[in-house]
């Protein structure tokens, strides 16, 4: 038995290297080519037709001002609006967590909260602003509020949807070796909505940054969202597409923290997702 | 691995299904026994009830009516008191394999230190040593299988009921997989109840075979398997027997054909 066991474990792995090494290097070439052309093509188009500078600037100017701005723009504003995303972010995966849980398991949470939940969605953030300056004014709190219901929705329907999908024939097995509800949700549901929650982080993580931003314009004097108001006051057009890609820059690396904690703590996935080609989603092969 | 083998009976259980207006009868009146450390495997046509008779061994749905003894007693509830392993390797993708295979210790409230060592003496025996810190995806179906096998026997229950364990694999890793279990199920010490519409598989296996009717399903014949081990399939006693078994399950269908035949007119 050893030898063919051995060689099992070998043609596996393998495959899982010729697999990793082929999406890598195709998966990032065109969109960096279709940026650096794009980009080639807006400095050429500005410089030929001679656009207003308060209207476009070439992204050489872009990159001159972000320079300039260096020091401000990583140090105090980005230290303020990465505080405020991140500690949102901290309370609306608790409460997205919580609650949803609570909505899996309370069938009646499910009836009622579920559908409001969803509704709620239709409310664009930006109305609840004047709201949220009358009831906290203009410190910390509202912005954390703002941050924390922008990035809540995608976690509590990552965990309800996580915890739903546990395969029913696993839960009927572990019944079988009498377990009780609490260890039936422990052991099947929560690791099967692992990766469904790991899914909604991402969405959040990457909303998170963005809602900082917006939260900032309802008055701060530190910040990035601070940062490109005043410069877009100003007609700084080129701090304002500095402040945007460096916002924008915060977001995906947001999004690849998500991601390496994800293959850390799931190293199981990658497994599944070499011969199934899915997304690695709990669940057992045939 | 010291278990005590239990003894299982079941006497007369009945099991129907709602379907459509009415309901569907899929048991209709099974009744046989397993002694302690007896290997007993069930035979059946496809859709008769076979793994709902079992699912209602292990306790996960409930007999219209019948009762089912262990040891002599009745128990309180059928859940928790025979190792189930269903048609599928069923093994959770996140669990490495020696977690897998110790989950029922953890049920059951053994820590998990004490699990781990418990289930990792028995690796050699499932042919599975080296692979105890591997994920359920990096083995082979034979392997799964193997895995799963091993879990079922940890839960430790003394009666071990197997849904077509073997249903899923290619034939040749099947027939490996048959030997196998036919080499280790004395040393595993429990009673096995198999269920299988391989007739080949049982004979391999057990040491009676009880054939079911098709639905709704009740016991046709056993059969005594007095053939020593190991077994060979090509013993003209094998495959006397076999044939036996064979024309008994065809009878049956056969009859069941003509009823629906005579229904029809």
């Amino acid at each position: 038995m050893q030898p063919d066991v051995a060689l099992e474990r070998e043609r596996r792995r393998e495959r899982r290297r010729t697999a990793r090494w082929a999406g890598k290097g195709l998966a990032y070439l065109p969109p960096v080519l279709a940026l650096v052309s794009g980009l080639i093509l807006w400095e050429a188009a500005v410089r030929l037709f001679d656009v207003p500078r308060y209207l476009l600037p070439p992204p050489s100017e872009i990159i001159a001002a972000a320079r300039s701005d260096a020091g401000a723009l990583l140090g105090v504003h980005s230290r303020v609006t990465l505080m405020v995303a991140a500690a949102g972010l901290g309370c609306s995966v608790a409460a997205g967590v919580i609650l949803g849980a609570l909505i899996h398991r309370v069938q009646w949470l499910r009836q009622t909260l579920y559908p409001l939940l969803v509704i709620s969605q239709t409310i664009p953030v930006i109305v609840l602003v004047p709201l949220l300056v009358v009831w906290f004014g203009y410190g910390l709190t509202p912005k954390l509020i703002i941050v924390a219901i922008v990035c809540f929705f995608p976690v509590a329907v990552a965990v309800v949807d996580g915890l739903d999908r546990a395969d029913g024939r696993l839960v009927k097995l572990v019944r079988s070796m009498g377990a009780s509800p609490g260890q039936i949700f422990w052991k099947v549901n929560v690791p099967s909505a692992a990766p469904s929650l790991f899914t909604g982080l991402r969405v959040a993580a990457t909303y998170a940054v963005m809602a900082a931003v917006v939260s900032e314009w309802m008055g701060a004097d530190q910040g990035l969202g601070v940062y490109i108001a005043r410069s877009a006051r100003s007609f700084r057009i080129d701090r304002v597409f500095a402040g945007v890609v460096l916002v924008s820059v915060y977001s995906v690396i947001a999004f690849w923290l998500v991601d390496a904690l994800r293959k850390k703590a799931l190293p199981w996935e990658r497994l599944l997702s070499d011969h199934t080609n899915g997304r690695g989603e709990a669940g057992t092969r045939k | 691995m010291s278990v005590k083998a239990r003894e299982l009976a079941v006497y007369d259980i009945h099991k129907s299904f709602p379907f459509g207006a009415g309901r569907l009868d899929t048991l209709a009146g099974i009744t046989f026994a397993a002694g302690a450390g007896e290997f007993v495997s069930i035979v059946g046509p496809s859709g008769c009830g076979k793994s709902t008779l079992l699912e209602i061994v292990c306790g996960l749905i409930e007999a219209d009516r019948g009762t089912i003894t262990i040891d002599g007693v009745r128990p309180a509830t059928l859940v928790g008191q025979v190792a189930y392993m269903p048609q599928n390797d069923l093994l959770f993708p996140w669990r490495r394999v020696i977690d897998n295979v110790a989950l029922p210790l953890e049920i059951a409230g053994v820590d998990r230190g004490t699990a781990r060592r418990e289930a990792a003496a028995l690796f050699r025996l499932f042919g599975l040593e080296g692979f105890e810190n591997a994920y359920p995806a990096e083995l082979s179906g034979g392997m799964r299988q193997r895995a799963a096998l091993m879990r079922t026997f940890l839960t430790r229950k003394g009666i071990v009921a197997l849904d077509e364990p073997f249903g899923a694999l290619d034939a040749h890793t099947r027939r490996k997989m048959q030997q196998w279990l036919a080499g280790v199920s004395a040393e595993l010490g429990a009673t096995i109840l198999l269920v299988t519409h391989d007739v080949e598989e049982a004979l391999i296996l057990s040491d009676r075979v009880v054939v079911l009717s098709p639905r709704p399903a009740r016991v046709v014949r056993e059969f005594p398997v007095p053939l020593p081990r190991p077994r060979s399939i090509l013993d003209p006693a094998f495959v006397r027997l076999k044939g036996e078994i064979l024309s008994c399950l065809d009878a049956e269908e056969t009859l069941e054909r003509e009823v629906v035949a005579h229904d029809r007119k």
